[in-house]
């Protein structure tokens, strides 16, 4: 098994880190960059950023934020929120993101993933799904920073979303977002096993276990957290020799 | 020091000219012949397909540059796919000829592991180098690298030389070696990305740069 990505995930409002709970309730946390530069020094393995209302107020300072971001930071950037074509896409990886996530601009437009699969590989096209739970075994995708039911089926679109050249997908549960409950396992499982790139689990992580749960049982291929980081209730550092004393195969440093 | 990277119209620079800089590296970006040609350190990077690469070097008449470079004994250094564009022939959608500086051939990773699994392409994430059979680190850009250390790598293809002595250093996918760090005298090659390695990979552009 390849090295289970510890993340570091920022959500972005105009210039600000901030940090919700259902993705609502924002709370501002100061200068994205200072976070981001402790969170590369403690050894995160990927950073993801998300501009979280963009989809909602459209033009965003991400680009901004990303280009001083990769002036100090020198793992791989993913960033999403807003991106709506290729030429988004473009600008995001001129600034040094590394990867874009796309949700809502992908459901409403899934010839979306294609084009920019195409143009800057798949590795590049991270499929984020934003999903909340509706009956034991059913998730439904939500688009618009948490607040639009779409009726489409989280693993189905996880399924099509790959066939149509995602090469990773973020997976994000509303339920358990900034609840320090626990990631959803079973969404992460369901979708894991639909699909054969790369999944990424965030939202919940409270506790140490919380963490082996999702890469043992929901067989998460990296995992993202926020809040739990930004309060420092815990450290990439320590997570990472929480994962490898549990036997996780994790980088090491 | 200073040392020009190769501008040819694909992929962001972005990240491996500050990362470079961040090394100490007074950085030039560069799609000039004679700059290319009369720089003191090179650097080819390059993410995308091989065909679009050879085509980028060619359309600004920079194959030749690059190829008279190499012979200067001045370092030069491949990333990604400027690693694969260093090798003879590349199989990637149909056949294509490279810069032959280090010669090989350029070729799918397995999509199967050793004992038959089916694993994921392209190979995405941290993986650990090792030293290829008979290799020694001690006067590479690993100079300073213990074995082990995770680098990132996202690729779909990766360099055979046809000598295996040209083999730095490998990491192991699915149980196949896979050729990760490879050079031939100055002209040195790395599949993975030290830009976005963390401080092992700015570790390792910081010994090229000394080199």
């Amino acid at each position: 098994m390849a090295n289970v990505r510890l993340i570091a995930r920022l959500d972005i409002k105009g210039p600000n880190l901030i940090k919700g709970v259902h993705l609502e309730g924002l709370r501002v946390m100061g200068d994205p960059q200072e976070f981001a530069r402790r969170y590369y020094e403690q050894g995160a393995d990927e950073l993801i950023y998300m501009d979280i209302v963009a989809s909602l107020y459209g033009r965003s300072m991400l680009t901004e934020i990303v280009r001083r971001a990769a002036h100090d930071v020198f793992v791989p950037m993913t960033v999403g929120g807003g991106v709506r074509n290729v030429d988004d896409v473009r600008d995001l990886l001129r600034a040094g993101a590394d990867k874009v996530a796309i949700n809502t601009a992908a459901v409403r437009r899934p010839d979306l993933i294609t084009e920019v699969a195409r143009r800057f590989g798949s590795q590049c096209m991270v499929l984020s799904i934003e999903a909340k739970q509706q009956a034991p075994g059913k998730w439904e995708v939500y688009t618009d920073c948490g607040r639009e039911r779409s009726g489409i089926d989280a693993i189905e679109w996880a399924r099509s979303g790959v066939q149509l050249g995602a090469g990773e997908i973020l997976v994000t549960s509303i339920d358990r977002e900034g609840t320090r409950k626990g990631f959803d396992v079973e969404l992460t499982r369901g979708i894991a096993s639909a699909v054969s790139v790369p999944v990424i689990a965030s939202g919940g992580y409270g506790e140490p276990q919380h963490l082996l749960d999702v890469i043992r049982d929901g067989a998460a291929d990296a995992v993202a957290f926020a809040d739990a980081l930004h309060y420092g209730r815990t450290t990439i550092a320590k997570l990472r020799e929480q994962a490898l004393s549990a036997g996780i195969n994790v980088r090491r440093l | 020091m200073r040392v020009t990277v190769v501008d040819y119209g694909i992929g962001n620079l972005y990240s491996v000219c500050r990362a470079l800089e961040r090394c100490g590296g007074e950085v030039t970006l560069s799609g000039d012949a004679s700059q290319i040609e009369a720089a003191p350190h090179l650097v080819l990077p390059g993410v995308g397909a091989f065909s679009d690469g050879m085509r980028g070097l060619q359309e600004r008449g920079l194959i030749d540059p690059v190829q008279r470079y190499a012979t200067s004994g001045r370092p030069l250094l491949g990333i990604c796919l400027g690693m694969q564009m260093l090798a003879s022939v590349s199989e990637e959608f149909g056949c294509h000829e490279g810069l032959g500086l280090i010669p090989g051939q350029v070729v799918a990773v397995p999509n199967k592991t050793t004992d038959g699994q089916a694993q994921k392409i392209p190979h995405i994430g941290w993986n650990g180098l090792v030293p290829a059979a008979g290799a020694l680190w001690g006067d590479s850009i690993l100079k300073e690298t213990p074995e082990g250390t995770a680098v990132y790598l996202v690729h779909s293809y990766s360099v055979v030389p046809d000598d295996p002595g040209h083999r730095l250093a490998d990491c192991l996918y699915g149980g196949h070696r896979i050729a990760t760090a490879i050079r031939r005298g100055p002209v040195v090659g790395c599949q993975f990305h030290p830009e976005k390695s963390g401080e092992a990979g700015l570790a390792i552009l910081a010994q090229f740069l000394n080199s």
